[in-house]
Parts: C-alpha cells; structure tokens; sequence
C-alpha cells in the first residue's frame, strides 16, 4: 500500500503558496508616491538615487544583525561597535595612503581603498569572534543579559575610539576617481552614490546566492527555523553562529567604511548613532528576513530623504513613523521567518 | 541478539523539575521496541535524552560500547542515530528537497533510495519543490521520516507518528516502518496509539512517572489484558 493510493489528503494538491511581492512594490511606490510633490523630475531622481544609496549601505550595516538574530536569538546592541571600528580602521590604513587617494589614476585609489575595506572587514570580523566567545556565549538564550552586556560592549568600544583618537572628526576624504558626479539630463547623480548602490546589490545578491544555493545557506535558513533540529541532524550549530557572527560583524565593518567615506568623515559615536536606524530596518523587515531587512533599508532612506526636502522637521521622525505604519500592517515586520 | 543502546539509571532535570527517575532500558539490535506509557511518563523526555536535547544528570547511556550521555546532539546524531521529532520539525521555509539535501550529510542523496522513499510516499515525490510549510499535516510527517531514513542509520528514535493522523496516512506509515524493520533497522517508537504499537513492536517498555516499570515482548503485552490495564490504565482490546 502506498500512501498515495491510501490517503484522501496525502496526495492532495498543495495550497496555492503563497508568493507575497507587496513589500517588494512598496520602495516603488513611494518613489512615485514622492513624485508629484517634488517641484522638477530631476531633484526626483537626484533624491531617489540618493536615497537608494543610503538604503544600500544602512542595508549592509543591518543584514548582519538580521542574520545574527535570526539564527542565534541574540539581540546585539554591540553591532554598532563594529559600524564604528570597520570605519576607523580604514581610516588607519587610508590615512598614511593620502597620496594614493588623491591621485587621479583609479588604480591607485582603488590601491588604497581596497586593502582599506579588507582590513575593515577582517578585522571586525575577527573582534566579531572575539566577541560572540566572550561577551555573547555566556548570555544565549537570556535576552535582558544580552541587551544588558552588549550594550555595555557598545559603550566600552565607544570609549575605547574616544580613548584612542580624540573626540573631534577625523576626515576621511573620497578618492578623487569617486569624487563628483554623472550629469543625467538635469539630474546630478553623485558617482559614489552609484557605487553605494552597486555595492548593496552585489552585498544582496550575494548573499541570497549564498542563502539559496549552498549547503551553509540551508544550515543557516533551517537554524533560523529551529537550532535544535539542525543539531539532531548532526551539524554543529556552535561553529554556524560563529561563523554568522563573523560575518554579519564583517558587514557591519563594511557598512562603517562605505559610511564614513559618504559622510567624509568618522567619529566614535557613529556606531551609536546608526544603530537605532539599523535596528528600525531590521525590524520593519521581519527578524531574521534578509530581503525584508533589504526593503525596510530602501523604504527608510527613501522615506526620510523625501521627507528632508519636502518638510526638514518631519525626517527625523520619518523612520519611526515608517517603523509604526509597517507594524501596524504587518505586526511581525514585511517578511517575517523566526516566530520569536 | 546484543543491546544496541542501554540506558542505566538515567536521571533527567529539566529547571527545577525532576522528569526521569533512574530509567533502565535495553534496546536490542535489529528489533523494534515500543516505549509505550500514560501522558507525562518521561517517554518523550527520554528520547530527548538519549539525542542529547536535554543532558541527563545522571546515569549512563550506551551506543554500542560507546558511552554518549555527554556528547553534544550533533555528536550524538553522528554516531549514527536518527531523530524524527514529535513536532516533526521540518524546515517550514525549506523545500521538500532541501529538508532532505540537509539530512542526508554525507553527501549527495543515493537515487535508489529516495525512490524506495517515493515509493511508500508519493507526495514527497510530487511537491519536491514546494516549501514544507505548505505541507499537509501527513505530508510533514511523511517528510520527517523521510529525513531518517534518507542515509542509513543504526538506530531510529521515533517520537509519537501517528499523533494526530488521518487512519489512512497512519497506515502508510506502518507499511513504511514494517519495511524499515525488514531491512533490519533498530528502533525505538514512543506510540499512544496501542494498535499501531502492537503491529509493529517486538519488544516493549512501558513508563510510568519517570521510570520504565514494565520489560518484555509486545505479544505477551498484547496477550495480557490484565497486565495491560495494570500498566496503562486500558487494554488493547477496548481501545482502538
């Protein structure tokens, strides 16, 4: 007997699955919902490009901490330490490079930004493992201890910064090849807005690449689901977190860099000051959903960079006003994947 | 016929509560053994014990010669037990195919027996690429053992299958494990369902209040009536 010839609903045909694009409309709707009330097309297109750009890179700094809570249920407020650190230490290798960076050959630039980014990201990466073994083990599964210890990581990072650099700006000037901007008709559109853009696709893609088509990307997407599982089955969930972990603490380096080349400059409260906004995307997202984190990161720079032109004192409570008509729609964010 | 896997005095807190009171349990190689017992007997807990979901704080349990009370649940799986969960526990947001690439972690899936498993159950066959969460009720459970017996494993910890089954689908999955007992897999079933545990149990454990209080053959069980009632409060006969 098989189960097929036995069963009424065994061999049933599936409920229709359900494939939910609506989130996936809303950044494209508010851009032309924005539309008609910005005064000429092109500040339209300077804004939005703008707008997808800053989207881009809050995307990379917040993908990290969607992943980490997602897979191992921690909450950590220390992931601005590594927005922080991944931007100085670029710093530490662009400064000494100057000349490079001011060159007008591009080879040169990308000579100094390049190990610049690779010694952000490893070196986070790497704190990041230092990290989840000494401040995050301790605290699995005991959220208010986790909030508690990784805020004070948060705190005693920052201080560390202030200890170690001085509490003034320390300028991180663009290389001259990402300096200015393309002229599309009216529109200007700054290059390294374009490379901030391409940057957080290619960090997107990648990673659903990563998520869909490899055996670590299926650990990672059933450990969202249910660590324990994932253990019955004989993988050791232990080395996937950390992994996780260095990585999301990699993008968070990452997304320090790309920030602090956009702003031109780096301070140790700039970790603090972007988690709030990193921790509104991941939760309008979904907790756990990469390209619900990938939306909420669009609809938050679109929404406050159209809000800055058109009315300056509603930006700064745009993300929080997003951040409670999502919820009010979706109480579990866009795409939600754990049920925590 | 030597014992596979024994467990000797194991005790289980889980917090502050004391679950598993010095669990005695043989289970022999090549033979299926009921673990059969009221609601909040300690069944449960002691697969999740065995798998090492919850650490036994006392007592020691053997794979073989291999003692396995302390390893960690990836160890324990690797040392060659298969778990299929009272929840089932499929990745809601992984494929039927997915679920199945993750459980068999040697490597790639052997054809002929994914057919063998399409073959007691179809559907796993038809929705191969759909997510599991779509899955019916019976589907899931199918899916779930499917993701046992994917590779080959010494010992099968089965946690209540039939739970909650349309009949029809319960039957499928008596033919299946009847087929895996043929191929001469070792088992453990913890089943309420009395006449599922009879048609497929050689041997039987019957717990109580966190201890296994009853070791023999299922026939004698079976046979008893008396005992039967004693043991689990109903008999066979009166119980469908």
């Amino acid at each position: 007997m098989s189960a097929q010839d036995s069963a009424t609903d065994v061999g049933a045909a599936l409920p229709k699955a359900r494939r939910d694009f609506l989130p996936l409309l809303l950044p494209v709707a508010l851009a032309l919902a924005a539309l008609p009330f910005i005064p000429s097309s092109s500040t339209w297109v300077t804004l939005t490009i703008a707008g997808l750009a800053m989207g881009m890179m809050i995307f990379i700094m917040a993908s990290g901490l969607t992943l980490i809570f997602g897979l191992m249920d921690v909450l950590n407020f220390g992931h601005g330490a590594f927005i922080a650190i991944g931007a100085y230490l670029a710093t530490l290798v662009l400064l000494p490079l100057g000349g490079w960076m001011q060159a007008d050959s591009i080879w040169l630039n990308l000579a100094a930004v390049v190990p610049a980014v690779i010694v952000a990201m490893a070196g986070t990466a790497v704190l990041g493992l230092a990290f989840e073994r000494v401040v995050i083990a301790p605290v699995y599964g005991q959220h208010l201890k986790q909030i508690l210890i990784t805020m004070g990581g948060m705190i005693v990072a920052e201080q560390i910064l202030y200890a170690l650099f001085g509490p003034q700006q320390i300028p991180l000037p663009l290389p001259t090849s990402l300096r200015g901007s393309f002229q599309i008709g009216e529109a200007a559109i700054e290059k390294y807005r374009v490379v901030c853009v391409v940057a957080g696709l290619v960090v997107f893609l990648s990673m659903l690449a990563i998520l869909n088509r490899t055996r670590i990307g299926l650990l990672i997407r059933a450990g969202v689901e249910n660590t324990e599982m994932v253990e019955a089955l004989g993988y050791r969930i232990t080395r996937l977190f950390v992994g996780v972990f260095m990585a999301g603490s990699a993008l968070a380096g990452l997304g320090g860099v790309m920030w602090g080349l956009y702003r031109e400059q780096v301070n140790a409260a700039m970790g603090g000051e972007l988690l709030v906004l990193v921790f509104i995307v991941v939760i309008i997202g979904g907790l756990g959903s990469v390209t619900g984190c990938f939306i909420g990161a669009l609809l938050v720079a679109l929404a406050t960079n159209y809000a800055g032109f058109l009315v300056p004192k509603l930006a700064l409570v745009t993300d929080i006003a997003l951040m409670v008509a999502v919820l009010l729609w979706r109480p579990r964010g866009l795409y939600p994947v754990t049920s925590r | 016929m030597s014992d596979l896997l024994t467990l000797s005095a194991v005790e289980t807190h889980i917090g502050r509560y004391h679950i598993l009171h010095g669990v005695e349990l043989a289970v022999p190689e090549g033979r299926t053994t009921m673990l059969l017992g009221r609601n909040g007997a300690g069944k449960t807990t002691t697969l999740r014990t065995i798998m090492g979901l919850w650490r036994a704080s006392r007592g020691e349990i053997r794979l073989g010669q291999k003692r396995i009370e302390a390893l960690a649940t990836p160890d324990i799986a690797r040392a060659g037990i298969g778990y299929v969960p009272e929840t089932m526990a499929v990745f809601s947001d992984l494929t039927v195919r997915e679920n199945l690439v993750l459980a068999a972690r040697e490597g790639a899936m052997d054809q002929a027996r994914l057919d063998w498993i399409f073959g007691f159950f179809p559907p796993l066959k038809k929705f191969w690429l759909s997510r599991a969460g779509t899955l019916s009720g019976g589907q899931k459970q199918m899916l779930s053992f499917a993701r046992a017996f994917i590779e080959e494993r010494k010992l099968l910890l089965i946690d209540e299958p039939t739970k909650g089954l349309a009949p029809a689908i319960i039957g499928a999955l008596i033919d299946c494990l009847k087929e895996v007992k043929r191929r001469g897999a070792t088992i453990l079933l913890v089943e309420q369902n009395f006449r599922v545990a009879q048609e497929i149990g050689d041997l039987v454990g019957v717990m109580d209040n966190g201890r296994v209080v009853h070791s023999g053959t299922m026939a004698e069980l079976a046979a008893d009536a008396m005992l039967q009632h004693r043991l689990l409060g109903l008999s066979l006969d009166t119980h469908q």
